[in-house]
């Protein structure tokens, strides 16, 4: 009985004297600490122990089969004077901008045409049906219609007097071809993203502007564009993260050819340590795509002036 | 659109434009349907965009290889058949296949639709429940450094996947784990980044009063968990869920690393696969489409009976 009383009388004063820490109830931060734990194991072992171990492949000549030694920043080096990375670096930038730029457009329009024409749940659901398949999916069916010989677009092109194109192997048009079939498989999902923006612009707005006198393209451009910036922003830089991360399309397709015209960033870096085993260098590499990442989307939020509440 | 058409054709009949009506207020009328006639022929343009791949996988699936190239701008079917489907789900014999243009390389869909929906269903599930059970932890309870770990938590979904799927790789293969269903899962299955984010924000706007009314019963947190939260929330955690099984099912570049060996390999890495197998002068157009076909199905099916919710979710409770 003494000793309860006494632990007692031990911990208020503790707590009076702690109270930041005696704020938080004992059974419930152990439950919480329970409740966590399983992602926490999770988050540890295969996000922060990988990311430290990648940073220090990146100073080594790991090759994945004996441990490398330290080459201290040799990889670092070498990426500078990689043509072949540079190329890639360029490679990626313009999948990313054809990408991001034709997506954001053509889903603008759709989601504008949606908002002024209907809420259809079917219309939604048919448009985000690209973006539900897999990228290896979509690339296969794209690959057929888009065949030289017998696909039904550059018979098409036939028909109409066009001249066939080889859209896959014309080292030009490779990359754009690719960045278009990505465009087809998610422009319907931002464009939903878009469409859940103007559900917030108040319909009064428009009504005000129509008896203004204004029509759909002065509207347009006066409310729905202004009010719908935020989400735009957000939209864009997730889009361009996204689409840095190309692969998928490129390795059932073009593999990286013709003449490294579509050796994106993303597939040199597998390309590296699956097919040449030099881990050491990928993972520098790798490190490297995550501070341009970091840097392009630091301009991107400067350069639009997001506000905090924007990312929200 | 019918009632637009029929609008503009019968409007002279139709007492609804009263007299006083101005030549102004007309013009603009009629500039407005023709607005409205416009915008319906863009948007069905871009449905027909987005639906047609759909229908030619199918209507090449349906077609007889050696007829592809004489009817390539045919719509129907070349030559229907079946035997696309019966050589990717092994049903043909090799001579057989060999001669409608398929490949010697044995190819069994059921086996890779097997292992998709083990592999799509157990990171499902897994992963759904670890990141509900922390998910509420960060948004209900109170114990010391939540707001830093949960920065941190957060912080993970910035970094490129390629820089942590590296040293992953090399875990992997160190614990044995290659070419194995545990391999492919296990980096998924205790959380995602994403999943608390999502499941935090819906969990932060619930109310209180019924926790603290089964706290005053004498309820344990996981009681209050599994017993009231969990079943309050269940159209958050399934809109969630039903994500998380398209991702997995669709995803390509791990289960390459790791999940080449036949009796793992999923759909996505099949096709791959398939693909470069095909021969290069006359690929088996037919039997791609049909895979590929197969591969796409139970998603699509999914998403036809429960997709209401993931529509409704896109752009309000979080963005992926």
């Amino acid at each position: 009985m003494s000793t309860t009383s006494s632990r007692l009388q031990r911990s208020e004063r503790l707590s009076a004297s702690r109270p930041a820490l005696s704020a938080f109830n004992r059974r419930e931060t152990r439950a919480a600490l329970l409740f966590v734990a399983p992602a926490a194991i999770g988050f540890i072992a295969f996000f922060v122990v990988p990311a430290i171990r990648g940073v220090g492949f990146s100073f080594t000549s790991y090759d994945l089969f004996s441990a490398g030694s330290f080459v201290g920043f040799d990889n670092y080096a070498r990426l500078v004077t990689d043509s072949v990375f540079w190329n890639a670096l360029w490679v990626t930038l313009q999948y990313v901008v054809v990408n991001v730029g034709l997506q954001t457009v053509v889903a603008l329009l759709i989601a504008v045409l949606m908002h002024r024409l209907t809420k259809s749940m079917l219309v939604r659901g048919l448009i985000l049906g690209p973006y539900l398949i897999a990228s290896v999916v979509a690339a296969l069916v794209w690959l057929w219609i888009l065949d030289y010989q017998i696909g039904i677009f550059n018979n098409l092109l036939d028909f109409i007097g066009l001249d066939r194109q080889s859209f896959f192997g014309n080292p030009h048009l490779a990359i754009f071809t690719v960045a278009l079939i990505n465009v087809w498989k998610s422009m319907g999902y931002t464009a939903l993203l878009l469409f859940a923006g103007l559900q917030t612009i108040p319909k009064e707005l428009y009504e005000a502007s129509s008896i203004d006198g204004a029509g759909e393209w002065k509207s347009f451009w006066r409310i729905t564009l202004p009010l719908l910036r935020p989400v735009l922003i957000v939209v864009l830089v997730i889009s361009v993260i996204g689409s840095f991360q190309i692969f998928d399309t490129i390795a059932v397709t073009t593999k990286g050819g013709p003449v490294n015209s579509t050796r994106v960033i993303y597939y040199y870096i597998y390309d590296l340590a699956f097919n040449r085993y030099e881990f050491g260098y990928a993972s520098a590499m790798a490190l490297a795509l995550f501070a341009i990442l970091a840097i392009v989307t630091f301009i991107q939020l400067r350069v639009t002036r997001a506000r905090d509440n924007d990312l929200a | 659109m019918t009632s637009v058409l029929e609008k503009t054709t019968l409007g002279g009949q139709t007492p609804a434009a009263p007299r006083s009506m101005s030549a102004a207020d007309r013009k603009r009328r009629v500039r407005r349907r023709l607005w409205k006639i416009g915008a319906w022929i863009i948007l069905g343009a871009v449905l027909l965009v987005t639906l047609f791949p759909f229908y030619w996988m199918l209507r090449t699936s349906f077609s007889t290889n050696g007829a592809l190239p004489g009817q390539s701008t045919n719509l129907l079917p070349a030559d229907f058949t079946l035997d696309a489907y019966r050589r990717v789900l092994g049903l043909s014999t090799v001579s057989d296949s060999l001669q409608q243009g398929g490949s010697t390389a044995s190819i069994n869909f059921w086996i890779y639709l097997r292992n998709s929906v083990v592999v799509a269903t157990v990171t499902t599930v897994f992963q759904t429940l670890f990141s509900a059970m922390a998910a509420y932890a960060f948004a209900r309870l109170r114990w010391p450094f939540r707001s830093a770990v949960f920065a941190l938590f957060l912080g993970a979904m910035l970094v490129p996947p390629i820089f942590t799927t590296l040293p992953n790789f090399v875990l992997i293969r160190d614990l044995g784990l290659l070419n194995t269903y545990a391999g492919i899962v296990l980096p998924g299955l205790l959380m995602s980044p994403f999943a608390i984010f999502f499941l935090r924000q819906f969990f932060l706007g619930i109310s209180t009063e019924v926790e603290e009314a089964a706290k005053i019963d004498g309820a344990g947190y996981f009681r209050i968990f599994f017993r009231i939260v969990v079943p309050m929330s269940w159209a958050p955690i399934s809109t969630l869920a039903l994500l998380t099984y398209i991702g997995s099912w669709n995803d390509y570049f791990w289960p390459l690393l790791v999940g080449q060996n036949e009796n793992v390999r999923v759909l996505t890495v099949a096709l791959g696969i398939f693909r470069a197998q095909t021969p290069n002068g006359s690929p088996d157009w037919a039997g791609l489409m049909a895979a590929t076909f197969i591969a796409a199905l139970p998603v699509m099916l999914i998403f036809a009976l429960l997709g209401r919710k993931v529509i409704n979710s896109i752009g309000f409770s979080g963005i992926k």
